[in-house]
């Protein structure tokens, strides 16, 4: 078997005097989307983004592409960071440039590509999140569900093996929640195949999902296929999936 | 014992503060020699904190050396040294008012400017956004910004100096009648260039240290918009002080060195 693209083993992570994390882990193999799911507070987010490496463990060890990232310097990190898509929950857009300048930012920092060719490489990944002739408007100008896509498109138009999104669907109505699954449905057949998805919307991780994970208390209550996950006999799987998990 | 628990927590928040502002600034020192050199960005930035900032320096100069040369002349009127009043005025403000007084007032202005600008990144993950995708934040957003400070503190700093000699002879020349040849003959019989060096040497300290604190309270912003005003709030009299205290230092350490 391949060696995972994103490994995490006995990951700890406190803040103030709250453990968020007690011990977690799991081997995200290349082709696979894990879904972790949980209530509000869970630390999926904290989760997410040790894994991606935006934030430092306390403790356990994170590996990105068969690197250790846990202790590596931040300028270390940069050219494992190119190799990877990060959707963020609030899409993170910089407010000062255009639709198009935010997408077209990664590939202007990191590729030599003439312009016509970003051109039609932003247009590309915009008009694949249905966010098509759009260049020029501004952030404050988006509607929450375009800034997300913005912020998909944005993660990845370098084309990145892994891609991590943080709750891609919180804050949006029934319909944009629904586009925004499918579309991350159809990336995974085209453009990246690998991702890790945080989310508290059991109905998007079946959608996108290979493998489940539910966080609790800081540490996973169960990992598995969609199946298998809907079949565990795990009473804090089967609170969370009746929606009568919280975190204390 | 709350007034333990006080101290202990202050205490505990300062050591943090000056340990961290310690670490940005081994970063910042460590990126300088890192690709890529953001030449375009620093010179945006000269732009921003200098030609921005002017006005500001140069008022506050022009009535300084004003205020200045009125107090000197009424008081050493009493002993006939009225002729003197052309170096007590370059002395201070070459020495101490010029560099001080232009670091804390544009200082104030860059510094709350950067951690406002810097910690509305934070608090909308833009900051995390750049990370994720690869960008070194430091030598993109903080070493340009303490790069053209290190450039523009000494320049505004050198306007300031003259335009507040001009604002000492105007009052020395029209309110006090004395010949203009005189105020400048005494100047430059009585400051030598080392007066004007340090003080052109302690506005480079200034202009670091000022944006670095900037940079790190708006990297350092939490708690959103409410964060964000706590840490405007706190620049504005971090790097006041800052320059106060450092200034003693620095003179301190100037004099034994060059006295």
């Amino acid at each position: 078997m391949a060696d995972p693209l994103v490994e995490l083993r006995d990951v700890r992570k406190s803040f103030e005097q709250k453990d968020v994390l007690r011990g977690v882990g799991f081997a995200l193999p290349k082709g696979t989307t894990l879904a972790v799911m949980g209530g509000s507070g869970a630390g999926k987010t904290v989760l997410i983004r040790i894994a991606a490496g935006l934030l430092r463990p306390d403790a356990g060890q994170v590996s990105l592409f068969g690197v250790r990232i846990d202790r590596l310097r931040e300028e270390a990190m940069l050219a494992l960071r190119k190799r990877t898509g990060f959707v963020f929950q609030g899409a993170a857009l910089f407010d000062s440039l255009s639709v198009f300048e935010n997408v077209a930012y990664p590939l202007r920092e990191h590729t030599r590509m003439p312009l016509g060719e970003i051109t039609d490489r932003v247009h590309r990944f915009l008009s694949l999140v249905g966010m098509p002739g759009t260049d020029e408007l501004l952030p404050a100008e988006l509607s929450g569900g375009m800034r997300k896509r913005v912020g998909i498109a944005r993660a990845l138009v370098m084309e990145p093996e892994v891609v991590f999104f943080d709750e891609p669907t919180a804050g949006l109505d029934p319909t944009n929640a629904r586009l925004v699954a499918e579309m991350i449905a159809t990336l995974r057949a085209g453009v990246c195949d690998t991702a890790i998805v945080v989310t508290h919307d059991v109905g998007f991780a079946d959608m996108v999902a290979d493998q489940m994970a539910i966080l609790h208390q800081g540490r996973f209550a169960d990992l598995g296929t969609p199946g298998e996950i809907r079949a565990s006999p795990n009473p804090d799987v089967r609170r969370f999936l009746a929606g009568e998990l919280r975190e204390d | 014992m709350n007034v333990l628990a006080y101290a202990r927590r202050h205490g505990r928040e300062s050591v943090a503060w000056y340990g961290g502002l310690g670490l940005l600034t081994l970063r910042v020192a460590r990126n300088l020699q890192l690709p890529p050199s953001y030449l375009v960005i620093v010179a945006r930035e000269i732009d921003i904190i200098g030609v921005r900032s002017l006005v500001v320096a140069l008022t506050a100069a022009l009535f300084t050396g004003m205020v200045l040369a009125l107090q000197s002349a009424v008081n050493m009127a009493i002993f006939g040294a009225e002729n003197y009043v052309g170096p007590v005025v370059a002395l201070s403000i070459l020495r101490e008012l010029g560099p001080v007084l232009t670091a804390i007032l544009v200082g104030g202005k860059v510094a709350s400017g950067i951690t406002a600008e810097l910690g509305s990144m934070m608090v909308t993950e833009q900051i995390d956004a750049l990370r994720a995708i690869g960008i070194n934040y430091i030598k993109k957003l903080i070493v340009p910004r303490v790069l053209a400070a290190l450039v523009v503190f000494p320049l505004v700093t050198i306007m300031a100096d003259g335009v507040g000699l001009l604002g000492g002879m105007l009052i020395v020349v029209f309110d006090r009648g004395v010949d203009p040849y005189l105020y400048w003959n005494t100047i430059s019989y009585w400051v030598v260039m080392k007066d004007f060096l340090t003080g052109i040497g302690k506005s480079v300290v200034f202009g670091g240290l000022i944006t670095l604190i900037g940079c790190y309270n708006g990297l350092e912003t939490t708690g959103g918009t409410e964060g964000l005003g706590r840490s405007t709030t706190d620049t504005v009299v971090q790097v006041a002080m800052a320059v106060i205290i450092s200034d003693f230092f620095l003179t301190k350490l100037l004099l034994l060195l060059f006295w």
